[in-house]
């Protein structure tokens, strides 16, 4: 088994003041592995995406700690966290959140310019990422003109571009068909996972359960039960 | 952080309908401010014009006095008692009256006559063509090439005008620094000459101009000539004393600052709102970007260069939109009173200033507050 990506610790969750507590997520412990295609799976409300947002170090958990590779994140300053999620994490939110007054390939480059890399230098190094996610003829077109599937794989470049060791796809496929779907999570596991990648997919969509490695169920913010997945590509 | 004002400036440009909403509410607004405070300047400097143009460094007049038109005559008496005054280098009178001029087809036009002491031709204007010494000449006067002058049919050196029956000969075409406020052309002449030519109360003198030893001396002329019951001013304060005038007792200066107010307040609804939309749009993109590792100082960076960027380039439209319709204007009226002065300029990009700091500050909170995690939950 490769090494540990992610640790989890006893992890709790919840909103609301003392008297009107509601909980997201009670006591998670998990391991998320370098190389490897962890799902998170569960039903509307079970506390996958507050899960996901504490091991991005994007939702501070009430208690509990996450480790990555060894290093807690939650001791972390606010300027630490923005600095991991930058340069340890690539998201893929589940709207895409693609900026449509930005040109395809200024989309892609945003890490990369977050990280200040000279404009041009980025916008290079972006266009190789489009061209991995077959969009480079692309490059220079607003992405509200693209299809979903399109701006899925635009995101994804965007996630990657900057070589995250964790990738976080929220929903990736629940704004696209069947077929889509399909094709964007066999791209994202033949193209984008490797060894020094880690990567979460938080999803209730079954048809794509297929590609996962390990599959861990949530419910009522629990984890009820963690089970190897079939992983074939 | 290069990389990141480029980002900011294309989401700012690339949203074509609010970055022009937001550079017409701020061009609108620096127009209105420009354009009222330089009608105020101009109205000021031209009131002025008289002190300007004389150049004299102490006034002596009636304590009365709020500008230079509304001059009342000072006895002879005052014109000795100034001239052996201590600090005093010399003192001269001057002459300023209003008069008709008959034109050659029988029409009149007022004119203001500046008398000049005979003797120095003390704060007399700068010649274009003639010879000072022809003011000397019979009926000799100078006519000033201004705004005005058309009004007198452009007349030439030579030229003969008609004055209260008397025979007026243009020796020289002069050029002054500011033209009168009333619209009226002017003429220079001798002290005694004016005396001649324009009739006359008791006393004639009205302003007695001096030329102190020393500005060290100002401030003890000032005391002696208090003690006679008038008052003597520097150039600076009979022009803060004009000043006041326009703008304590005309009403002017309140009507100005009203409306400087009301276009500020216009500017900043406007462009504050719109701002404001443009971020609450831009709120999941600017959690995005939270998410993905930017942080809030670079956030806050990217809102006031976007609010800067916006707020100088409508600070330059509305300067270059009032400097445009201002010398249109000044095509069609030679007169209009207004200028537009640095003191106008630093005015209006403070208050832009302002208005780019609260419309950014209302973004700013915004995004500031805006938590990552809701861009999962979205």
């Amino acid at each position: 088994m490769n090494a540990v990506a992610i640790h989890g610790q006893d992890l709790v969750k919840w909103f609301g003041e003392e008297s009107n507590r509601t909980y997201a997520v009670r006591d998670v412990t998990f391991d998320a592995y370098f190389g490897e295609l962890l799902y998170i799976v569960g039903p509307s409300g079970s506390g996958k995406t507050t899960l996901l947002s504490m091991v991005s170090g994007i939702l501070r958990p009430n208690e509990g700690e996450v480790l990555v590779e060894k290093t807690a994140l939650w001791k972390m300053s606010s300027n630490e966290l923005a600095s991991f999620r930058l340069n340890k994490v690539g998201f893929v939110f589940q709207d895409y959140h693609l900026f449509p007054r930005l040109t395809t390939l200024e989309n892609v480059a945003l890490p990369l310019i977050l990280k200040k890399r000279p404009w041009h230098e980025a916008l290079q190094q972006a266009s190789k990422y489009l061209e991995v996610v077959g969009l480079l003829d692309r490059a220079q077109v607003a992405p509200v003109k693209l299809s979903g599937g399109e701006q899925q794989r635009v995101a994804i470049a965007r996630a990657i571009v900057g070589s995250p060791e964790i990738l976080i796809l929220d929903e990736p496929t629940a704004s696209l068909d069947g077929d889509t779907g399909r094709r964007i999570i066999e791209f994202v596991k033949s193209n984008v996972l490797n060894e020094k990648r880690c990567i979460l997919i938080v999803t209730h969509d079954s048809r794509i359960l297929e590609f996962a490695h390990r599959i861990m169920r949530m419910e009522d913010g629990k984890v009820t039960r963690v089970e190897a997945g079939a992983g074939r590509a | 952080m290069r990389g990141l004002v480029i980002v900011a400036f294309k989401l700012l440009v690339n949203d074509r309908a609010k970055f022009a909403a937001l550079l017409v509410g701020i061009t609108f607004a620096v127009f209105l401010m420009v354009m009222m405070t330089s009608i105020f300047s101009g109205i000021l400097a031209k009131s002025s014009a008289t002190v300007t143009n004389v150049g004299a460094k102490v006034w002596i007049m009636d304590r009365s006095v709020t500008t230079p038109a509304s001059s009342i005559p000072l006895p002879d008496y005052v014109l000795d008692a100034a001239r052996s005054m201590d600090g005093v280098r010399f003192a001269v009178p001057l002459y300023s009256s209003a008069a008709l001029v008959k034109l050659a087809d029988g029409t009149f036009q007022p004119v203001t006559v500046m008398g000049l002491d005979d003797s120095s031709l003390l704060g007399r204007p700068e010649l274009l063509e003639g010879n000072i010494q022809d003011i000397y000449a019979e009926n000799g006067f100078l006519v000033v090439k201004d705004e005005e002058y058309p009004k007198l049919e452009n007349p030439q050196v030579g030229t003969v005008l008609e004055i209260n029956d008397h025979r007026a000969v243009i020796v020289g075409i002069a050029k002054v620094a500011s033209s009168g406020l009333f619209g009226l052309p002017t003429l220079y002449t001798t002290f005694n000459r004016a005396l001649q030519y324009l009739p006359n109360t008791r006393f004639t003198i009205s302003y007695i101009l001096v030329e102190p030893k020393s500005l060290d001396a100002i401030p003890g002329i000032k005391a002696q000539v208090d003690k006679l019951g008038y008052v003597a001013l520097t150039d600076d304060d009979f022009i803060k004393r004009i000043t006041d005038f326009y703008i304590h007792k005309t009403g002017l200066g309140t009507n100005i600052l009203l409306m400087t107010a009301i276009s500020f307040l216009v500017g900043l609804s406007i462009s504050g709102q719109t701002f404001y939309t443009f971020i609450i749009e831009n709120l999941e993109r600017f959690g995005a970007l939270k998410a993905i590792g930017a942080r809030s100082s670079e956030l806050v960076a990217m809102i006031l260069f976007q609010a800067g960027f916006a707020a100088l380039v409508g600070y330059g439209l509305g300067v270059g939109l009032c400097t445009g319709i201002m010398t249109l204007a000044k095509l069609k009226i030679p007169d209009y009173a207004s200028i537009i002065t640095y003191q106008n300029l630093a005015l209006a990009l403070g208050m832009v200033v302002i208005i780019a700091g609260v419309s950014s500050f209302m973004g700013v909170r915004r995004v500031l507050r805006i938590e990552p995690f809701e861009i999962f939950r979205s």
